[in-house]
């Protein structure tokens, strides 16, 4: 469709983006840094050749259109696409300067400290309380259950509506609040970073404001990396964005990254203007 | 068809669109003769209910209660001991269901939650053709190896007893458990375990903390199918328990004992064996009647479960 178009355009500009200098922070800033990062499924290359830094207790988006890797290139982040069989990557991702997919790092070990965050919310369908107890309880957590899940319910913002019933089932809520208890049972594990892969694409907009609300003051504590394809939400609640988007060879990759102000006001590439403007996308 | 509307344009009438009398009795006849078809399993389920609850309420009416309650169940002799039969049952049931359990749960979780997708594909269709072998097959096994093997092995046991049949039912019912149980864990939707692996948990927590949790409606369906299989496998006991016409009360599975189906097949093969005695005949259909209403209840209650799972996602 609109994207056919552009791909001429994305082909030249590619090499010069993809060979430009990467947006980068203080070395004690850096979270995680990808050096050439692409991500297969058997043969097919999904994301190709990706370098980035992603800042502490930011909230840095990953924006582009349908199909562009945003998901596959986040859930490189904390390896969860070692569940795909198939799946596999060249190039590393370097988590506070260590290489996430070296001999022997477990993955176990990785995603209690990355913690996700899904499109469609998926709670247990267990209690609200057993569903935020669940992370601190398969880690061996010996502090006092009964705090720490009022802490978590409290800092995803949703203790109030949910106080008078932690015994009943997490499924009974609504979406929004569903969403919110996703969120307070991965802060429950206590992570470093918050991967959100597309959080409020289920949810109304009342519900929407409330978790990006929710994500700026989680910015406090966490580093935040969101996977989003609304624009608007990208530009109200993100720090810095980096635009990606899918070549010919139907891998996606990254145009540019930036503060997220000057991404959507000042973007440095044309392919970024024209997807930020509705020309395609 | 391009040609034939264009020759005519606007010409469409209401008679062009009605279908003919011939085609529509013949699509009738159709209809009927599947209806037939559906219809004759109906009625010939009543009709063995109808002839079973008949022939079970004439043995209610004329035995003497207190033959009901004797040593043993030697119907020739009129001694009609319900505890026998029943209690044979229960016991090479549960023997079986000991076996069929760990090994039919556990065959499950690995197939849905361990197994690659080629391991599956190839292992799957295996179970299920166990599930096929021939109930005597089994039954030759049970008194050629597993008896002595097993049981003469471990116990001071004849060869004939209740525990090598147990496991041998068990053997044969593994297959239906794993493949129930298997299908209930699949149906569980990949959300609830990624949600698991993205707060850090292993593949044996996530398997046993949530996804047996998800389908535990489905896992006891299949225990429940099993069970009632079970119940209702007739050849295995009846060449393996060791009871010819009658048996005495037994509890001991290291000694010989008589299920209800094993009961009914020892006096029923042949041409007119059973009409001698007075109520032996009758008996048999008590039995049966007994064995056809623990076998349905059990059904209704795995689907009962079964429905659970289903709303449930």
């Amino acid at each position: 469709m609109g994207a056919m178009s552009t791909t001429d355009e994305a082909e030249q500009i590619a090499p010069a983006a993809a060979g430009g200098p990467p947006m980068t922070f203080d070395g004690d800033q850096v979270v995680f840094e990808l050096d050439d990062l692409s991500c297969y499924y058997g043969d097919f290359r999904a994301v190709r050749e990706i370098s980035l830094q992603v800042p502490k207790n930011k909230i840095t988006a990953l924006i582009g259109p349908s199909g562009c890797g945003k998901s596959t290139l986040l859930r490189s982040f904390n390896r969860m696409n070692d569940l795909v069989d198939t799946a596999h990557i060249t190039g590393s991702v370097r988590y506070h300067g260590v290489d996430l997919y070296a001999d022997g790092v477990d993955p176990v070990e990785v995603r209690r400290r990355i913690g996700m965050v899904f499109q469609k919310p998926n709670p247990f369908p267990k209690s609200i309380y057993d569903n935020v107890a669940f992370g601190p309880r398969i880690a061996g957590y010996r502090g006092n259950m009964d705090e720490l899940v009022e802490q978590s319910l409290r800092r995803a913002a949703i203790w109030d509506e949910v106080k008078d019933k932690l015994k009943s089932p997490g499924t009974a809520l609504s979406g929004g609040q569903q969403q919110r208890l996703c969120i307070a049972r991965a802060i429950a594990v206590e992570p470093d970073v918050i991967l959100m892969d597309e959080p409020c694409s289920a949810l109304d907009p009342i519900a929407t404001l409330k978790i990006e609300e929710l994500m700026r003051e989680l910015r406090e504590n966490y580093t935040i990396v969101i996977v989003t394809h609304n624009m608007q939400q990208a530009a109200r609640a993100s720090n810095f964005t980096a635009f990606l988007t899918m070549g010919e060879d139907r891998a996606g990759y990254l145009v540019e990254m930036a503060a997220t102000e000057e991404l959507f006001t000042r973007p440095a590439n044309r392919i970024t203007e024209d997807y930020i403007t509705g020309r395609f996308g | 068809m391009t040609a034939h509307t264009a020759s005519r344009p606007n010409a469409l009438t209401p008679a062009d669109l009605q279908i003919g009398a011939g085609r529509r009795r013949r699509e009738r006849a159709i209809g009927a003769l599947f209806l037939a078809a559906a219809a004759s399993s109906i009625v010939i389920s009543a009709a063995i209910i109808i002839t079973l609850a008949g022939n079970a309420l004439n043995f209610v009416v004329q035995v003497d209660p207190g033959k009901l309650v004797t040593d043993g169940w030697f119907p020739r002799r009129g001694l009609y001991d319900l505890a026998t039969p029943i209690v044979g049952t229960l016991v090479i049931s549960g023997i079986a269901m000991a076996v069929a359990t760990p090994l039919g749960i556990g065959a499950g979780i690995y197939l849905s939650e361990y197994a690659g997708r080629r391991s599956r594909k190839i292992l799957k269709p295996i179970i299920e053709l166990l599930a096929s072998i021939p109930s005597v097959v089994l039954g030759f096994f049970a008194l050629a190896w597993i008896s002595p093997n097993i049981v003469q092995a471990l116990f001071d046991a004849p060869l004939f007893n209740m525990l090598a049949a147990g496991i041998a039912v068990g053997i044969l019912i593994t297959p239906l458990v794993a493949s129930v149980a298997e299908d209930a864990m699949h149906a569980v939707p990949e959300y609830l375990r990624e949600a698991s692996y993205g707060l850090g948990a292993r593949r044996r927590t996530t398997s046993i903390q949530v996804v047996v949790p998800a389908a535990v409606s489905g896992i006891v369906a299949a225990l429940i199918l099993g069970v009632s299989r079970a119940i209702g496998e007739t050849m295995i006991v009846s060449m393996v328990a060791g009871a010819t016409g009658g048996s005495l009360f037994n509890l001991n599975p290291l000694d010989q004992g008589q299920t209800m189906t094993a009961a009914m097949t020892a006096l029923a093969i042949g041409s007119d064996q059973v009409r001698g005695a007075a109520l032996t005949f009758e008996s048999l259909y008590f039995l049966g009647f007994l064995l056809f209403l623990m076998t349905f209840g059990l059904n209704l209650i795995s689907d009962a479960f079964v429905r659970r799972v289903r709303r449930k996602y």
